[in-house]
């Protein structure tokens, strides 16, 4: 799926690295008294999504049109366990978060039967009976959502609901997932999956259990969406089925496609882009399907890379890995 | 009043037949799917939109030009199999040579752009199409009450699934379509030209997705949302029944609708679901699906 290969031979020096990181890590902590704390927010959850996405799509070569299940069910979860049972934010999240990994796991073993469009198609269509179970369960109240979600306080002392506090807990989060992520990618475990990717027959024929791979990496990535879907629900207070409808799966594509399928920081472009033309065109109605479907088109005709993906090569060549 | 298994029989047969009909556009749809998904290995995510597309042309072309519903039949498939073929020529052509997927993310992003495009100018609240009048009225069957114009739907669609089928397996046309299908060089190096047979088949697939939209106009309203929550449930129908063979997607289909609408009876909590369970269990024991071959 990817057009460009990451070797693991041309790491990178670390140094720049560093300052590449350090530079990012500054901007967001610096970001929140430039702009909007709240599109801030929105923006670090669907990075994070996309990010747990681009794990599979980047990384496996499959592509999964259901990732919404994970994110929308794990918001449900999360906005029930702090809402009705009154959980501080932390278990709440991990909960969501734990309960998507499960979820990913039934999934995960159902799909990985199928290869290509298949498990695309099979993806998409257990998200849509998770939609349905979600449209009739009595405790996610149907159109309505879960309103009113308390944001509560991170381990019974910082108050999420100052706006700021919260942030920077996304912020946390965000960056520890994003570690996490480009510690499972640089990993053995990470180079076998990029052999599955590019050659499926070789890897099986090498010895490697190609089904177990596929299948961990679909429970980290369900996981990580979920995290991010749970997050999300505290954000705004609210999970919605807006949060397990198809349309969310496609813009979680959408995001990883525009920002670069297969960098680390791709998804995360993709994201804020996604976001602010959201929200730009927010009250024009049905354009902004039009132009994200739009963009599909064209990144998939003539911009296959992606926005960081067009930079990976000038990057690397400084010894930075994006 | 009779029963059958505690049922009026009136509710099942009702059910029954609003299943089989259900089931008629699974099949057309997923016929469909299978004849391009066996020629250019996409899977054609925009075959909702096109539906939708044949249902808004015969709904445009009665109110703004007074056609009449036999003219959207004959019109609606062709006026979409050259739109498709426009689509396939411009864009689609370029990703043969990629990996497939880049296929279903193109026609995903033209299903968005036809549904937000046709969701700008109606909206969703969907528009009546009236049942034309040489098949307005009904049958009393003695056990039910059978419309007319619902026993045509089922009546066309099998007859264009038989058509299709006798196209494909009978005849010449057929015969360097499933070669092509097995293999396009060697069917290319014999002197046909595959690109044609290709644009063409795309052409065709979209034209029975434009056909099944008319068929359904009467029916259900015409809405700009009205195919991508059915395609969804057809892709689910298409995996269960595998893309291996025309016979079994149709089969697949009319089976599904009928489960469907027997659900509804049942247990109609479970109705909307119902279709996706059936895969699951399907994965679980014959993963290739009922009519497949291989993965």
């Amino acid at each position: 799926m990817t057009s460009h290969q990451m070797t693991s031979a041309a790491r990178p020096a670390p140094s720049r690295q560093a300052i590449f990181i350090g530079i990012l890590l500054v901007l967001a902590l610096a970001a929140p008294f430039a702009t909007y704390p709240v599109f801030l927010m929105k923006g670090l959850c669907f990075a994070l999504f996309a990010a747990a996405f681009n794990l599979l799509l980047g990384y496996v070569g499959l592509l999964s049109f259901g990732h919404a299940m994970f994110f929308g069910w794990s918001a449900y979860i999360t906005a029930h366990a702090a809402k009705e049972w009154g959980l501080t934010p932390e278990i709440a999240v991990l909960l969501g978060a734990l309960c998507a990994a499960a979820l990913g796991a039934v999934v995960g073993w159902l799909a990985i039967r199928r290869q290509g469009i298949y498990f695309a198609m099979i993806t998409l269509a257990l998200a849509q009976l998770m939609y349905f179970v979600a449209l009739q369960a009595p405790f996610t109240h149907g159109e309505d959502g879960i309103q009113g979600v308390p944001r509560g306080r991170l381990f019974g002392l910082i108050d999420l609901s100052d706006t700021l506090n919260m942030y920077y807990f996304v912020l946390g989060v965000f960056v520890l997932a994003l570690f996490f992520l480009h510690r499972v990618i640089n990993s053995p475990f990470g180079q076998v999956l990029k052999a599955i990717r590019d050659n499926e027959p070789r890897a099986i024929s090498l010895g490697y259990q190609v089904e177990r791979y596929k299948l961990i990496a679909f429970v980290i990535s369900a996981g990580l969406a979920g995290l991010a879907g749970s997050v999300k629900s505290l954000v705004f207070q609210l999970a919605s089925l807006a949060d397990v409808h198809w349309h969310a799966s496609g813009e979680v594509v959408l995001m990883t496609l525009l920002g670069g399928v297969g960098t680390i920081f791709g998804p995360t472009a993709g994201a804020y882009l996604v976001v602010t033309i959201q929200n730009f065109f927010a009250s024009a109605g049905s354009w902004v399907t039009i132009i994200q479907g739009s963009i599909f088109v064209v990144c998939v005709l003539a911009f296959r890379a992606g926005i960081v993906g067009v930079f990976v090569p000038f990057l690397k060549k400084r010894g930075i890995d994006a | 009043m009779m029963t059958l298994f505690g049922i009026p029989t009136a509710a099942l047969f009702g059910q029954l037949l609003l299943g089989l009909i259900n089931g008629a556009f699974y099949a057309m749809l997923s016929l469909g799917l299978a004849l391009i998904f066996g020629l250019l290995n996409i899977i054609n995510f925009s075959h909702g939109a096109q539906y939708m597309m044949g249902a808004f042309i015969a709904w445009l072309s009665l109110t703004y030009l007074g056609a009449n519903y036999w003219v959207a039949l004959a019109v609606a498939p062709v006026v979409v199999a050259v739109f498709g073929i426009i689509l396939e020529r411009t864009m689609l052509s370029r990703l043969y040579k990629l990996d497939h997927l880049y296929g279903l993310l193109l026609t995903f992003g033209l299903a968005l752009i036809i549904e937000g495009f046709f969701r700008q100018l109606y909206g969703i609240s969907g528009m009546p199409y009236a049942v034309p009048k040489e098949l307005a009225g009904g049958w009393n069957l003695g056990f039910m009450y059978l419309p007319i114009y619902r026993a045509w739907v089922v009546v066309a669609s099998l007859l264009l699934c038989l058509g299709t089928w006798l196209l494909i397996e009978k005849t010449k046309l057929g015969a360097y379509l499933r070669a092509a299908t097995e293999n396009p060089a060697l069917v290319q190096a014999f002197g046909i030209n595959v690109p044609v047979m290709i644009t063409l088949t795309y052409g065709f697939g979209v034209a029975l997705a434009a056909f099944a939209g008319v068929l359904a106009a009467p029916i259900y309203s015409v809405n700009p949302l009205m195919g991508s929550n059915l395609i969804i449930t057809v892709f689910a129908v298409v995996v269960i029944g595998g893309m291996g063979s025309i016979m079994g997607s149709v089969l697949t289909g009319f089976m599904l609708g009928l489960l469907e609408g027997l659900t509804k009876v049942i247990y109609p909590e479970a109705a909307s679901t119902v279709i996706f369970m059936v895969m699951v269990i399907v994965l679980l024991i014959k993963p290739a699906g009922l009519f497949g071959k291989g993965a």
